[in-house]
C-alpha cells in the first residue's frame, strides 16, 4: 500500500479517537458532577426522619414520608394501568396486525405521544378528569403517569417482539399451536427480559415526572393514601422545596431528589441484570 | 412432464420402491402457489407414498421449500400468499380454506433449517406440544418424553439435564430436540426443511440416520441442497426448476438415468 495513505488514514483516525474520548469524557464529567453534588447534598440531610415524618412547614424537622408514599402509590398504579395497555396494543402491532395498515397508523401515533411534552399530558388529564371531578387526585396523578407510560411500554414491547425470529413461530404453528398460546407461552417468554426491561425503563421515566403532577395530583402536605384527593409526590416537593428561600426546604428537596436518584439507579441495574441472563442463556 | 413416466418403474433397484406396496399418503394434483401476484409453483402433481423418503431438490428458488410449506399450511402465516389445486391427504384437501390447521399441523410436523428449540427446558420443549393434545399423568409425560428423546437419538445426551435450557445445546442437538418435539405429537407426516443446512457433518450424519429410522411409522418429506444427502435419504425424488416439476421417481433412477435433460445436467453440477 502507499504509504502516504496509510499515514493519512492513521492521522484521521487518531484524530477521530480523540474526538470520541472528549465526547465521551464531557459527557460523563456532566453526569458526574450532577451525582457528587446530589450525594453531597443529599447524604447530609438523610436520616430515619426522612421516612418516617411528614413534610414539615419552613423553620421546624421533617421528613418525606408523605412524598414517598404518594409517589410509590401512584407510579405503582400507573404501571398497573399502562402495562397491560400498552403490552396488548404492542402484541396486537407485532404478532397480529404486522401486515395491517392500521399497526403503522398507531406505531405513528404512538411515536407522538412518546415525545409528547409530559406538560400537554397533564394539562389533558387536567381536562379530562380534574375538571369534571372538581379537583385535584391522587387517581388524576397516577392516570397522567400512565398516559406516559403507555406509549412506552407500546414501543418495547412491539420492538422486543418483533426481534423473536419468525422461525420460533413458524416451529410453534408446525405442532399445531394456536396463534394466542404461541404468543403466550413462546413470544412472551422470548421476549420476556426485554419486556420487563421496558417497564423498568417506564417506571423510571415517571419517577422523575412532575409536569403533569402538578396539574392533577398536585400536592399535599399531610400524609394521605386517599386517591380521590389531592396526593404529595416527591417530584413535585422537591420542586417546590428547592424553589422556596428556606435552607431546611431546599436540604429536603436534595435528599429527595437523592432518593428518586438511587431509586432509578437501582431500577436500571435490575433492568441490566435481566437483559445480561438473556444474553447468557 | 407426464406423471406417467415419472411413476416409478418395476426397473427399480431397491426393493423399498417397489411399487406394489407403494401407497398415497398425500396426493398433490395440479398445485399452484402464488406470492401475491408472481406464480412459485405452476401445475405440480406428485404423490409423496406412505412410509418413504421423499426429497425435493432443485436450484434455489425453485420452488420446493413453497411446495413443503404448502404441505403444513405453512404459508398461511403470511399474507398474500395462496394455493390453489389439490392437497389430498386422508379424504380432506389440504388447501381447503376450511381446515383446521392446528389439526393438520400436529399430523403433519415440520423441522426447520435452523434449529428452533422454544426457550424452555429441553423437557419441556417436548412436553408442551404433548400436553395440547393429551391430558397426561406425570409418569406418563415423563414416558412420553423419553420416548420422544430416544426417538431422536438424543435422550443418552440429555437424561441427567432435562431441566436445563433447551438454548444451551448444541446445533445438532438442538435440531434433534425439534425432532423429538414433532415426533412428540406423534404426526403421520414429517416435513424436514434443509434440516441439516446448519450442521457440521457429524451432526449431519445423525439426523440422516434418523431419518432413515424415522420412515419405519412416519412418511417422510425432505427439501434439500445437498444432492448426495437426497441420494442417501430419499426412495423417492422430486427435481423442481422454476416452479415446475420437472420429473419424479425412485431416487437411483433420478441419480442414474434421469429421464430430462435438465434433471441429469443439475445432478452432474452444471447448474444450480
Amino acid at each position: 500500500m502507499d504509504a502516504a495513505i496509510h499515514n493519512a488514514r492513521r492521522r484521521r483516525n487518531a484524530l477521530a479517537t480523540a474526538a470520541a474520548f472528549c465526547a465521551t469524557g464531557i459527557g460523563l464529567a456532566g453526569l458526574a458532577m450532577i451525582l457528587i453534588v446530589l450525594f453531597w447534598e443529599g447524604f447530609s440531610g438523610l436520616s430515619l426522619a426522612v421516612f418516617t415524618e411528614m413534610t414539615p412547614p419552613p423553620g421546624s424537622a421533617g421528613g418525606l414520608l408523605n412524598a414517598i408514599v404518594g409517589s410509590i402509590l401512584m407510579t405503582v398504579i400507573a404501571i398497573a394501568i399502562g402495562t397491560p395497555v400498552g403490552m396488548l396494543a404492542g402484541t396486537y402491532m407485532a404478532e397480529y396486525g404486522r401486515h395491517e395498515k392500521l399497526s403503522s397508523v398507531v406505531r405513528f401515533i404512538n411515536d407522538i405521544l412518546l415525545s409528547a411534552p409530559s406538560i400537554v399530558i397533564g394539562l389533558f388529564v387536567y381536562e379530562v378528569m380534574v375538571v369534571p371531578m372538581g379537583h385535584f387526585s391522587g387517581i388524576a396523578g397516577a392516570v397522567a403517569l400512565a398516559v406516559i407510560v403507555i406509549p412506552v411500554v407500546v414501543r418495547t414491547t412491539e420492538d422486543m417482539l418483533m426481534l423473536v425470529p419468525n422461525t420460533l413461530r413458524e416451529a410453534a404453528a408446525s405442532i399445531g399451536l394456536p396463534r394466542a398460546l404461541m404468543i403466550r407461552h413462546i413470544a412472551y417468554r422470548a421476549a420476556r427480559s426485554g419486556i420487563i426491561t421496558g417497564i423498568l425503563l417506564a417506571i423510571a421515566r415517571i419517577s422523575g415526572e412532575t409536569a403533569p403532577l402538578l396539574f392533577t395530583a398536585l400536592n399535599n402536605q399531610f400524609y394521605s393514601h386517599n386517591l380521590n384527593a389531592p396526593m404529595s409526590s416527591l417530584p413535585v416537593v422537591i420542586f417546590q422545596f428547592a424553589l422556596s428561600p428556606y435552607e431546611d426546604w431546599q436540604k429536603l428537596a436534595w435528599t429527595g431528589a437523592l432518593i428518586v436518584t438511587v431509586s432509578v439507579l437501582a431500577l436500571s441495574i435490575v433492568a441490566r441484570a435481566l437483559t445480561a441472563t438473556r444474553k447468557a442463556s | 412432464m407426464s406423471i406417467a413416466t415419472a411413476i416409478p418403474s418395476a426397473a427399480s433397484g431397491r426393493p423399498q420402491a417397489d411399487p406394489a406396496v407403494l401407497r398415497d399418503k398425500v396426493a398433490i394434483r395440479d398445485l399452484e402457489f402464488f406470492y401475491g401476484q408472481s406464480k412459485a409453483l405452476n401445475g405440480i402433481t406428485l404423490p409423496l407414498y406412505e412410509n418413504k423418503v421423499t426429497a425435493f431438490i432443485g436450484p434455489s428458488g425453485c420452488g420446493k421449500s413453497t411446495l413443503l410449506r404448502v404441505l403444513n399450511r405453512m404459508y398461511d402465516l403470511y399474507p398474500n400468499q395462496r394455493a390453489e389445486g389439490q392437497v389430498r391427504f386422508d379424504g380432506m384437501n389440504i388447501v381447503d380454506p376450511g381446515v383446521d390447521l392446528n389439526l393438520l399441523r400436529a399430523r403433519i410436523g415440520m423441522v426447520f433449517q435452523k434449529p428452533t428449540p422454544f426457550p424452555m427446558s429441553i423437557y419441556e420443549n417436548i412436553a408442551f406440544g404433548i400436553r395440547l393434545y393429551e391430558k397426561l399423568g406425570k409418569r406418563e409425560l415423563d414416558a412420553r418424553v423419553e420416548q420422544s428423546l430416544r426417538r431422536a437419538a438424543l435422550w443418552d445426551e440429555v437424561k441427567d439435564k432435562l431441566n436445563a435450557s433447551g438454548l444451551g445445546l448444541s446445533g445438532g442437538q438442538q435440531q434433534r430436540l425439534c425432532i423429538a418435539r414433532t415426533v412428540a405429537v406423534r404426526p403421520e407426516v414429517i416435513l424436514f426443511d434443509e434440516p441439516c443446512s446448519a450442521l457440521d457433518p457429524i451432526s449431519t450424519a445423525k439426523i440422516e440416520e434418523l431419518i432413515d429410522e424415522l420412515k419405519e411409522d412416519y412418511t417422510i418429506v425432505i427439501v434439500t441442497h445437498n444432492m448426495q444427502q437426497a441420494a442417501r435419504v430419499s426412495d423417492f425424488t422430486a427435481f423442481m426448476y422454476l416452479g415446475e416439476l420437472i420429473e419424479f421417481g425412485p431416487t437411483d433412477r433420478i441419480f442414474t438415468s434421469p429421464s430430462d435433460r435438465r434433471t441429469q445436467d443439475y445432478i452432474t453440477g452444471r447448474f444450480g
